[in-house]
């Protein structure tokens, strides 16, 4: 039996090293502030360096997270973007170099440290809505061309809304337990094992462009899942989808596949990027050299082991184009289901020949029918895409008030029998209606 | 304020961005002849031509087509000479002619993605476009006799 004596001892040391480790844990968490600098003048920046930061924030998407969306718009960098998440409402930070509103006080080491480690100039933790857990894989290069570009632009008075985080989310110092268990601070690190134009592509898609950010599932506490790397996961009511070899599309995402969708908007067998890809596309990586788009797709075509599941592309490529023109050629099908599909969407996705034409999207090959959820597919029925998204320069129309949610069901139902392989939805029109939900408002007015 | 091009002019307009295309070309700028059909995407009356592609314009939001280049009837051919319309007069494919804009629009499209079309193809990709009637069987030869003329070469990007 254990004498009270000894239990005693067992609890004063057990809150000793509780006070130790609390010791330690604050000063892992307390952070002093950097001193404000004045801001530094614009012209203080080379032409070179600015220009250098310009194409990385495009490729960081700083401006996406950094400008309002919502209500009225804001100007690009000024912040106030509202941000979404399971503990409530961020919205982001004034990024202009306003010195009472924005960085304009933050020294270069201050920037850095943010970048980095994700900690505010005045020493406050971040939350890691703001990605530093990627951005910290930058080098110290790079995060000072970004810099130096943030800091040339006009300087912006915007003060952003409150957070709506709930206590205890809300304390900044609780960011600094979840940055022991889930930042790996540090730029990259070239990878031996692979050449060059890997550690190129590793090095933009893991830091700067940060794309397991939405392709990667997060756990309870909001970090991306460290056991499912790219597994894909939902993000603003869409589905970003798996870019490892669990992606279910027949034919394989391969480098060339990947460079055409990352540079030009549409990969002809995969389908168009829509919803919040567009603008990762058009307005992010367009601006970034070619050979790093390469890059990119070179890195993640070895991630989902493109090399090994392409033998078998040819033959589900020539399953899919013989699946394209069903039930549209014969004289009129009594299938009801396959009459809305021909009347609605079959004149612009019907193909014939052994590959489907640029802009006239194959439905059997598409992303879309081929995830877990029917997320994607009703989200483009109901918003259409734009000329600027996607495929530049077409659209497809918004079928918001054309169908009724019972209609989507049908449609998603048919293609999903007839175009592919896989089990089918459920749920139909109980999802129909809660994607159609998610709309702020409808995209086209009723024609008649 | 949306702008783009339409049948090589350049366009702004300032109307609701959930403004249907169709009713900006109708009643904004004027061309009439694009047709209101059933105003929900099915009978293709209304169909244009966006970026080359045929569209739908009764639910194509003006927002979509901001820089787009657009093309209507009236632009399809300046002397309304473009072979699909030649043989539309060849065969005689119009009865009561609601339905033909949209028809040689898509026809149009068709022949671009499928130069020498079959019958399937014809079936596949005109069945979106409903004519009450029921002039289908020209309307297909119209097809053929306008792939004949031009030749069969691809056109599209």
């Amino acid at each position: 039996m254990i004498s009270r004596t000894a239990i005693l001892r067992l609890a004063a040391g057990a809150v000793g090293l509780g006070a130790v480790a609390g010791a330690g844990f604050l000063a892992y968490a307390l952070h002093p502030a950097i001193a404000p600098i004045a801001p530094p003048a614009a012209t203080s920046f080379s032409a070179e360096s600015v220009e250098r930061g310009r194409v990385l924030a495009a490729g960081g998407y700083c401006a996406e997270c950094h400008t309002r969306r919502d209500g009225q718009p804001g100007i690009p960098l000024a912040g106030d973007y509202a941000m979404a998440t399971p503990f409530g409402t961020i919205y982001s930070s004034n990024i202009t170099p306003d010195a009472k509103t924005g960085i304009g006080t933050w020294s270069l080491a201050a920037f850095t440290r943010a970048m980095r480690y994700g900690v505010s100039r005045d020493g406050a933790n971040l939350f890691p809505a703001f990605p530093f857990d990627h951005f910290t894989h930058m080098t110290d290069g790079d995060i000072a061309d970004v810099y130096a570009f943030l800091m040339a632009q006009k300087p912006v008075s915007s003060v952003k809304r409150e957070n709506t985080l709930p206590f205890p989310f809300s304390m900044r110092i609780l960011q600094a337990g979840w940055k022991l268990l889930f930042l790996h601070p540090g730029a990259y690190k070239n990878d031996p094992a692979h050449d060059a134009e890997w550690n190129r592509g590793a090095y933009l898609a893991e830091g700067l462009s940060h794309c397991s950010a939405c392709h990667t599932p997060r756990n309870a506490m909001g970090a991306e899942k460290a056991s499912a790397p790219y597994d894909g996961a939902p993000v603003d009511n869409w589905i970003a989808p798996p870019l490892n070899a669990t992606n279910p599309t027949p034919v394989t995402w391969t480098e060339n596949e990947f460079f055409q969708y990352l540079r030009y908007g549409v990969a002809p067998l995969h389908g168009s990027a829509a919803g919040p890809m567009s603008p990762v596309v058009h307005g992010g990586l367009s601006e970034m050299p070619e050979s790093d788009i390469r890059a990119i797709a070179h890195y993640l075509a070895n991630i989902d082991h493109a090399d090994a599941r392409q033998p078998g592309d040819a033959q589900h490529l020539a399953t899919a184009m013989a699946s394209s023109t069903r039930d549209l050629t014969t004289p009129q099908t009594a299938d009801a289901d396959a009459r809305l599909y021909q009347g609605a969407c079959a004149a612009c996705h019907a193909n014939t020949g052994t590959h489907p034409v640029l802009g006239r999207p194959e439905l059997a090959l598409n992303n879309a029918l081929w995830l877990d959820e029917p997320t994607n597919l009703y989200q483009v029925i109901l918003r259409g895409i734009g000329t600027e998204e996607g495929q530049s320069g077409i659209t497809m129309p918004s079928f918001y008030h054309a169908l009724t949610d019972a209609d989507l069901a049908r449609l998603a139902a048919y293609l999903r029998r007839t175009r592919t392989t896989l089990p089918p939805w459920t749920d139909l029109e109980k999802k129909a209606a809660a994607v159609r939900a998610t709309l702020p408002a409808p995209p086209v007015a009723a024609s008649h | 304020m949306t702008s783009f091009r339409l049948n090589g002019h350049d366009i702004s307009v300032d109307v609701p961005e959930d403004t249907p295309l169709l009713w900006v070309i109708r009643d904004e700028i004027g061309l009439t002849g694009t047709k209101f059909g059933c105003g929900i995407g099915m009978c293709g009356a209304c169909t244009v031509h966006v970026g080359g592609r045929a569209t739908r314009s009764c639910i194509t939001p003006v927002s979509a087509v901001e820089g787009a280049d657009i093309t209507t009837i009236e632009g399809l051919d300046p002397a309304g000479t473009h072979p699909v319309q030649e043989a539309w007069k060849d065969l005689q494919v119009p009865q009561c002619g609601y339905c033909q804009s949209g028809q040689i629009m898509q026809a149009a499209s068709l022949l671009k993605d499928f130069p020498q079309p079959t019958d399937e193809d014809i079936d596949a990709v005109m069945g979106g476009s409903l004519c009450r009637c029921m002039t289908y069987i020209r309307i297909r030869d119209a097809i053929k006799k306008a792939a004949a003329a031009t030749g069969g070469e691809p056109s599209n990007g």
